[in-house]
């Protein structure tokens, strides 16, 4: 006689893990949230409920076969490019031109590269032989320039480098020599002026102001000074939980969104950028422990570049926050409010659950 | 036919190793880990940097960022008459004012607010200059005293409007107008000068929550302690400095409130009984110095000046007849004409020149030896023989030219002198003339030439070099009633600190006892006085009162144009050249209570017009009963 198996027993299971650390940030990022908003419990609300919709896309996604996911690859790819394109014609959206009007909502076709460039780089590279030879590597550097090329040109250069970001992770997973990757580098660092060359006024005033600024304190420095003021003034333990004079006040600017960790660094002090980071850490390493499990090319390559793009999110965000790096509109991942980020984020969480859950299933 | 095959392209096969690759995969997959924990570190120690090592000065930042100290302005001290009436008040208003930190483009948001609230035409300027004396982040006013409607105007628009806000503040209102300008001033904007002023004195701190000053009169002359002194406090704001609590306070000590001696009553029965002519009256208690009325006329209406007056309300005033702005209680100087005679008088007697008998015979006509000019009575024909009592009672110039040849220049300077002729009263208000009383010295000094006997006779009529201002008149005619204790005219009769249950005295000082050689001597002058009255002849019999007060007074006729001694002043005179006509009094004559001085503008004979100016005064007066 068989045994007999309940069937919820043998559905795909998502990472108990993963899943547990990203809802402890969703909490911690809630408690951060009603203090950064001034109490107001009806941002914590539409955060919560965004969340919870999250949650429930990432368990969604998290049953769709990989291989499914590979053969739709190059269909998203291309649906993203169309509607970048669309952006030129149809975007809205203060003085830029990265949203796009459904009726319904709006969202960013950026937004889709997030999640279609690595997809893609996974799907091209999974049955090339690896470490790629160089005409692969080239055609991959297509693949991840042309649209972050379109969505530099929105402007939205901070976008695009990540999004470039998340495809060069899966060149680098995939094995990549070193040397090339030394090359690419110093390739990099010459073409620095270039770039230099083609930023928009607002662009170039955002690296001055980073590089200096106190130059202009009330102005483009007004930002970092106050961030970096939030965070020092909150000391080892902080100035307790909707005790951010910073905050408070509002001399922090963005501070439910792009600043949100300058708000928690003032509350709850060096501890609990720790602890904050310390779950970053655990994510993060998670993926890639998935990553390294799966048993496909493409499901490797995917999970890891998604883990390690996350990565670079919080890197990105906690560097601008404590004056590291330029002020780049890049949110807290998971802790910033807003709905966009979380959506593709989760997604991405999604197919990493996805990649765990059929692990063991020969494709 | 060739046919050859096409050849087969060899394949390029490969195999996927999925072993090794998954051995690849692990170790960049820890390389990545690897770096990303690298990363982290960074941040981590940027973290540490911040939070630990950089802590105490951002948190020090952190609290001057929330934390201002804002100045708190004390209410200025009220005013009231010597009867609590009210004469300067704090009434609440609402001002505009802009941070000009907070506003991006200046000039289009203060047009922007032209649209929806009337703005005088140099509201920039004037923002402009006062912006100045504020720090950026503090707010500078742009209007005062808006309507209700404007306050609600700009509610409607307010968010157009970041850095613009409508506050409450005390503004200082005058309900009496212009009836007192000449005696309260007003307060009007802090400018530049009154800055340096400040500044200067070590005040600056302590007006930094003040809007206005006081320009002119008892505002001026006692801002100090009407202004009171400035609170602060520590207010947290947010980031567009909007006040959320106030963290620590320190209270402003309010402005003393002062009570002038001035009766509003006796005020304006003078302002009306001068009626539209141009002339000043200043009223005298000579029991205590205090100042009862002191109007000069015309005036201008001092709320005007107090937001700041519009160009077009400057110009009507300054073209306005008579000169609004000018004082002539302690800026006009005349001739004091007869009004000079009692002291004059007194002089003789005192001195021994003259005695209660003495009689002089008036032909109308009085000559010196060797001159051939006349000296006239102001009667055809002349009085015929008069003693002193008669001479002042029908004001017979030929007795005083006499006594003025018998006294001498010297002596006349010096005993009139006594009365403070020639000098400053000291009252408490700014700006005073002293008036000139000719001596020997003074000629010399002034026109280099000797005196000459001429001179004198004409002084003996108060004619030539002398010049007076009504309060010296009024002043010496206290001092006169009183039996010869001569102060300082007062216009503060007490003050009240705030916190005080009662309002303190504040006592006139005294300037000098004048020498007494026997009482009498002023008995005899006093009675001269009334008999100008209450004698038949008098000159001023006119305003005898049926109700049986006794007024002791003296006209005085100021000449304008020099004039042909045997024209005669009359109807057809044109108005500018007429004689200004001056009368002293005090009432009742046996107790004075009150003493005046008259002055009207080209009146012409002083009996017949300020006489009864001065009778309308001293009635206005008694009938309040006793003094407060």
């Amino acid at each position: 006689m068989k045994k007999l198996v309940p069937v919820w027993a043998k559905w795909p299971r998502p990472d108990p893990g993963l899943l547990a650390a990203l809802v402890l940030l969703m909490a911690m990022g809630l408690v951060v949230l009603y203090s950064a908003s001034g109490g107001n419990a009806d941002v914590v609300a539409r955060q919560g409920v965004r969340l919870g919709v999250g949650l429930l896309g990432l368990l969604v996604i998290s049953q769709i076969p990989p291989h499914i996911l590979r053969i739709w690859t190059p269909w998203l790819f291309a649906i993203g490019i169309a509607l970048l394109l669309s952006t030129w014609f149809f975007g809205t959206g203060r003085a830029t031109s990265r949203w796009l009007d459904l009726g319904v909502f709006r969202f960013q076709p950026s937004e889709v590269m997030k999640l279609a460039v690595p997809m893609m780089m996974a799907w091209y590279l999974h049955p090339r032989r690896l470490p790629p030879d160089f005409s692969v590597v080239l055609v991959c550097l297509v693949i991840l320039a042309v649209p972050a090329v379109l969505i530099a040109r929105q402007p939205d250069l901070g976008t695009a480098l990540l999004v470039a970001i998340s495809g060069v992770f899966a060149l680098f997973l995939s094995g990549l020599r070193w040397r090339v990757i030394f090359g690419f580098a110093g390739a990099a660092v010459a073409a620095a002026p270039a770039l230099w060359m083609v930023m928009k006024d607002y662009q170039r005033q955002r690296v001055l102001t980073f590089l200096d600024p106190e130059s202009d304190p009330l102005g483009s420095g007004w930002n970092i000074i106050q961030s970096k003021i939030a965070v020092g003034s909150g000391g080892v333990f902080g100035k307790g939980w909707l005790n951010g004079t910073q905050s408070r006040l509002e001399f922090i600017p963005e501070r439910h969104t792009d600043f949100i960790l300058a708000v928690l660094s003032e509350e709850f002090g060096l501890v609990g950028v720790l602890a904050l980071f310390a779950l970053y850490l655990f994510i993060v390493g998670r993926c890639l422990y998935i990553a390294t499990m799966a048993n496909s090319t493409y499901a490797r390559l995917l999970s890891g570049s998604l883990g390690l793009t996350f990565f670079v999110y919080v890197l990105v965000n906690a560097g601008m926050v404590s004056g590291l790096l330029p002020v780049v509109g890049v949110p807290l991942p998971l802790i910033s409010y807003g709905g966009t980020s979380i959506v593709t984020l989760l997604a991405g969480f999604g197919i990493l659950m996805s990649m765990h859950a059929h692990r063991n299933f020969l494709r | 036919m060739n046919l050859r095959l096409p050849k087969k392209k060899p394949q390029r096969r490969f195999l996927k190793d999925h072993v090794q690759e998954a051995q690849q995969f692990r170790l960049r997959a820890l390389a990545a880990f690897l770096l990303v924990a690298a990363a982290l570190l960074v941040l981590v120690g940027r973290f540490l940097y911040l939070q630990v090592v950089e802590h105490d000065e951002l948190a020090t930042r952190s609290v001057n960022n929330r934390v201002h100290v804002m100045p708190v302005a004390p209410n200025r001290g009220l005013i009231y008459d010597r009867r609590g009436r009210l004469v300067a008040e704090n009434r609440p208003a609402y001002r505009l004012q802009i941070v000009p930190e907070k506003v991006d483009d200046l000039e289009a948001t203060i047009e922007a607010i032209g649209q929806i609230m009337e703005l005088p035409e140099d509201a920039l300027e004037r923002f402009q200059e006062s912006r100045r004396r504020y720090r950026d982040f503090d707010s500078v006013p742009l209007k005062f005293n808006l309507e209700e409607s404007e306050v609600a105007r700009f509610a409607v628009d307010r968010h157009r409007f970041d850095g613009v806000e409508v506050v409450s503040y005390l503004s200082r209102h005058y309900p009496h107008g212009e009836l007192l300008t000449h005696v309260l001033g007003y307060v009007g904007r802090l400018d530049m000068d009154d800055l340096d002023r400040l500044e200067k004195a070590g005040e600056g701190g302590n007006y930094r929550g003040t809007t206005h000053i006081g320009k002119v009169g008892i505002e001026r002359f006692y801002e100090a302690r009407l202004h009171g002194s400035s609170g602060l406090e520590k207010v947290e704001t947010n980031v567009q400095g909007r006040r959320l609590k106030v963290l620590e306070r320190s209270d402003p000590v309010h402005g003393t409130d002062l009570v002038l001696s001035l009766d509003v009553a006796v005020q304006r029965a003078a302002w009306d009984a001068l009626g539209d002519r141009a002339g000043a009256v200043v009223a005298i208690d000579p029991n205590d110095g205090s100042v009862i009325a002191m109007v000069s006329k015309p005036a201008y209406d001092p709320n005007l000046f107090v937001h700041g007056i519009s160009a077009a309300d400057y110009q009507a005033i300054l073209n306005a007849p008579g000169r609004p702005l000018f004082n002539r209680c302690l800026l006009g100087g005349y001739e004091p004409g007869s009004t000079i005679k009692p002291y004059l008088g007194l002089a003789g007697l005192e001195m021994g020149v003259i005695d209660e008998q003495h009689e002089v015979f008036s032909t109308g006509f009085f000559r010196l030896p060797n001159v051939s000019r006349p000296y006239r009575d102001w009667k055809k024909g002349g009085h015929g023989k008069v003693d002193i009592y008669g001479a002042l009672e029908q004001s017979v110039n030929t007795y005083f030219y006499q006594l003025a040849l018998d006294l001498g220049i010297d002596r006349m300077h010096d005993y009139l002198a006594l009365f403070g002729f020639g000098s400053r009263t000291g009252l408490d208000l700014r700006g005073e003339l002293a008036g000139i009383l000719p001596s020997r010295e003074w000629k010399r000094g002034r026109f280099g030439t000797p005196w000459y006997p001429g001179e004198t006779v004409i002084a003996g009529i108060g004619q030539g070099f002398n010049v007076v201002t009504p309060l010296q008149l009024a002043s010496a005619a206290a001092t006169l009633a009183n039996g010869g204790a001569r102060r300082e005219p007062r216009l503060l009769y007490a003050s009240k600190r705030p916190g005080d249950p009662h309002a303190v005295r504040e006592e006139a000082p005294l300037v000098l006892q004048l020498p007494v050689d026997d009482p009498a001597n002023w008995d005899i002058v006093r009675e001269g006085m009334r008999l100008v009255v209450h004698g038949a002849r008098g000159t001023a019999r006119a305003i005898a009162p049926e109700s049986g007060l006794q007024i002791a007074g003296k006209s005085g006729t100021a000449q304008v144009a020099a004039q042909e001694l045997d024209e005669d002043m009359d109807e057809d005179t044109a108005q500018h050249l007429r004689h200004h006509a001056l009368f002293v009094a005090f009432a009742p004559a046996a107790k004075p209570t009150i003493a005046v001085a008259t002055v009207v503008e080209h009146g012409g004979g002083g009996s017949v017009e300020a006489a009864p100016v001065s009778r309308a005064v001293i009635e206005a007066w008694l009938a309040q009963g006793a003094r407060p």
